[in-house]
């Protein structure tokens, strides 16, 4: 087992985040209905909020809530039926398949679950499958791979395949994959869900470090509220609409190598997405992620 | 996605199921192998033979009653060898004109015998056809003249009359007459299932004699020019046919029999194509199949790829290349197959086998057709895949 918590080597981006204040994403009146037998079922009625480069949001929510829904249009793997949804300054609603295929692999690093790792392929080889899109030459693809790797500490892991690899150094392998792109926003999917508690723990402290230092946004749905507790902000999912947008202190567990504490935020901002109709100024929201604070990250970098 | 990576994720992609791989591609290589198999059969068969009629002699006229046409019956020939020499004097010169009044016959020599084709033929034979002796000699003018009771044996003849002897100067009893071996063949061996080494050759009169007959079954010209050959069988058929009025005759150029051969031959050898690339087709619906399998096995791959960028058509092509290399792999190891099959049928047995370029470019070419024809449906199907639902599949 990889609990081990190495340090993250510190390497400046110099990838292209989205700029500071221009957010990463932003849903305005987002909905999301599907066709199921002619019958219309509406995963998401109506939601907005804004994603800036550094956050650290929480997703929760019940299943069945459009939790899932949401991260998927989030992650640009599917569109909205209504509304607008801007990905890394591009339309969702407007873009074909290759070209919503090409703004996943700039602008979003997944992170799964099941970590879906392709089985006999080297832990490096997997990192750089995004970069594969991409068209970058094998080599250049594996030095880069390797350099994240070695980012997420499994620097001597390059050539282990995911069956030679514990659980934690498997998602360790997958985060090292969604952030060879330098993308804007890390999307995790109940990361430590298939991961024991202490595996789990080094996992979180991995994204986090990685957020705190990179500037990447890391957005992760859980329904695990100690691992919700740790983000900056929490979005409560419920029924199709977003019932909670709150952004609070981090508790102090996280805060041994946390770069940063939240200076001005509230603990408790109230955000009433459900009420935000159509026509909803997206500048509304936008002012209010600015209140999560994230400049520290730009005196790390 | 770059093409050299697009080809070795799909060659790793059939490593990693190869035993699945071996089998699917198991039809292509039955369906390769038989077509390169018979086609070279085909083809040798067809240049074995446009040989041996060649063999029969360059610049050779057949002459015969009635027309050269599939359906027709036989005619009973009105030819006598007073229209032989008819026919030589219109051709300028008898060496070059021979005949033959043939029929089955028992041939006799002590307790053995064996059934044979006993042909009555002039002293010119040899010239005319290309054959050549092994002992003794042939028939002169002197022994048609005088109809004596000589005979030139085929090898095949001599071999079961005289297993253990020299059949020279020996007595062959023919349809219960006595005649006197003059001669042996040289082998030829066998030519459209005939074998040409079963044959007896006496003088046209002597047969003539024996059967109580005068006709001659048709006549062969070795005509001196190959420019004016058509002219010379109008005039030889012209002539006949003033000597004959109710019959038809027919002259026949080696050409024309070597183009009637081959037109035979060649829908023979096409057909047999045919039927080898129905196991061809059979073995490209395989190929659909298991892709269709690995698509739905690989759904969740699919999903992964399609979240870190890969494009509907990166996915499509991944598949299509599978199923092109599985297709081409095949096709190579079937025209292996193939060739050394054919190659061994033609050393060890009687059936001649040839091995033609362009048939093995088109096995190769339509193989990898069929990769790309029954890999479609399946690509195109991963290609649209939605990766949500496709990251969801267990």
């Amino acid at each position: 087992m990889s609990g081990r918590s190495e340090p993250v080597l510190r390497a400046p981006k110099t990838g292209s985040v989205t700029p500071p204040g221009v957010p990463a994403i932003e849903a305005v009146d987002v909905s999301r209905t599907y066709q199921l037998d002619g019958v219309s079922v509406p995963a998401l009625r109506g939601v907005s909020l804004t994603i800036a480069p550094g956050d650290y949001v929480a997703v929760v929510g019940p299943s069945g809530s459009g939790k899932s829904t949401l991260m998927h249009l989030l992650g640009g793997l599917d569109q909205p039926t209504g509304g607008r949804l801007v990905i890394g300054g591009r339309d969702v609603g407007s873009l074909s398949a290759p070209e919503l295929a090409t703004l996943r692999n700039e602008t979003i690093g997944f992170v799964f679950q099941a970590f879906h790792l392709l089985p006999r392929t080297s832990a490096v080889d997997n990192v750089a499958l995004p970069l594969v899109y991409r068209g970058i030459g094998a080599r250049q693809r594996r030095e880069r791979a390797a350099a994240v790797l070695g980012r997420v500490g499994l620097g001597h892991r390059l050539h282990h395949r995911p069956n030679q690899l514990s659980g934690g150094e498997q998602q360790r392998v997958a985060i090292a994959r969604a952030l060879v792109t330098d993308p804007a926003v890390l999307l995790a999917d109940e990361p430590t869900g298939n991961l024991d508690t202490a595996t789990g723990e080094a996992v979180l402290e991995l994204l986090e470090q990685l957020n705190a230092e990179s500037g990447v946004a890391l957005v992760m749905v859980t329904h695990d509220h100690e691992v919700a507790a740790r983000a900056g902000r929490r979005i409560a999912v419920r029924d199709g609409l977003i019932r909670s947008d709150t952004v609070h202190d981090r508790p102090a567990s996280d805060g041994g190598d946390g770069p940063e504490t939240l200076d001005a935020a509230p603990s408790a901002e109230p955000r009433s997405a459900s009420g935000s109709g159509p026509g909803h100024p997206s500048g509304g929201s936008g002012g209010a992620t600015g209140a999560t604070g994230r400049l520290p990250r730009e005196d790390a970098r | 996605m770059r093409m050299a990576e697009a080809w070795r994720v799909a060659l790793d992609a059939l490593r990693a199921n190869r035993l699945r791989s071996a089998l699917t591609m198991l039809g292509v290589i039955i369906g390769v192998a038989s077509v390169v198999i018979l086609v070279a059969i085909g083809t040798g068969t067809k240049q074995k033979v446009e040989q041996q009629v060649e063999g029969l002699g360059s610049n050779l006229l057949l002459v015969v009653p009635g027309k050269i046409e599939v359906g027709t019956a036989p005619v009973v020939s009105p030819l006598t060898l007073n229209d032989v020499d008819a026919v030589s004097r219109v051709v300028g010169d008898p060496g070059r004109v021979a005949v033959t009044v043939a029929s089955g016959a028992t041939a006799r020599a002590g307790n053995r015998s064996d059934f044979t084709t006993v042909q009555g033929v002039l002293e010119t034979t040899p010239t005319v056809f290309t054959r050549s002796l092994a002992r003794g000699r042939y028939l002169t003018g002197a022994d048609v003249d005088t109809s004596r009771r000589v005979a030139v044996l085929g090898a095949g003849v001599a071999r079961a009359l005289f297993p253990d002897r020299d059949p020279l100067g020996q007595q062959v009893a023919l349809a219960g007459v006595r005649f006197r071996v003059i001669g042996v063949f040289t082998s030829l061996g066998q030519s459209l299932g005939v074998d040409r080494d079963d044959e007896v050759h006496v003088p046209v009169t002597a047969a003539q004699r024996l059967w109580g007959t005068q006709r001659v079954d048709g006549i062969a010209v070795k005509a001196p020019d190959r420019e004016r050959i058509g002219e010379l069988g109008d005039r030889i058929v012209a002539e006949l046919t003033r000597r004959h009025p109710d019959t038809e005759f027919s002259a026949v150029t080696q050409q024309q029999i070597l183009g009637v051969l081959g037109d035979i031959l060649g829908v023979l050898t096409g057909v047999l194509a045919a039927i080898a690339g129905i196991s061809l087709l059979v073995g490209g619906v395989g190929v659909s199949n298991i892709m269709l399998v690995s698509v739905r096995e690989r759904t969740r791959e699919i999903g992964l790829r399609k979240a870190v960028g890969a494009r509907p058509r990166d996915i499509g092509v991944q598949f299509l290349l599978e199923a092109v290399l599985l297709t081409s792999i095949g096709g190579l190891t079937g025209m292996a197959l193939g060739v050394g099959t054919a190659l061994l049928v033609d050393a060890v047995s009687p059936i001649p086998a040839a091995i033609t370029w362009w048939s093995l470019a088109l096995a190769f070419g339509v193989s990898a057709a069929v990769g790309i024809v029954f890999g479609v449906v399946p690509a195109q199907r991963a290609g649209r895949l939605d990766p949500v639902v496709a990251l969801r599949a267990e």
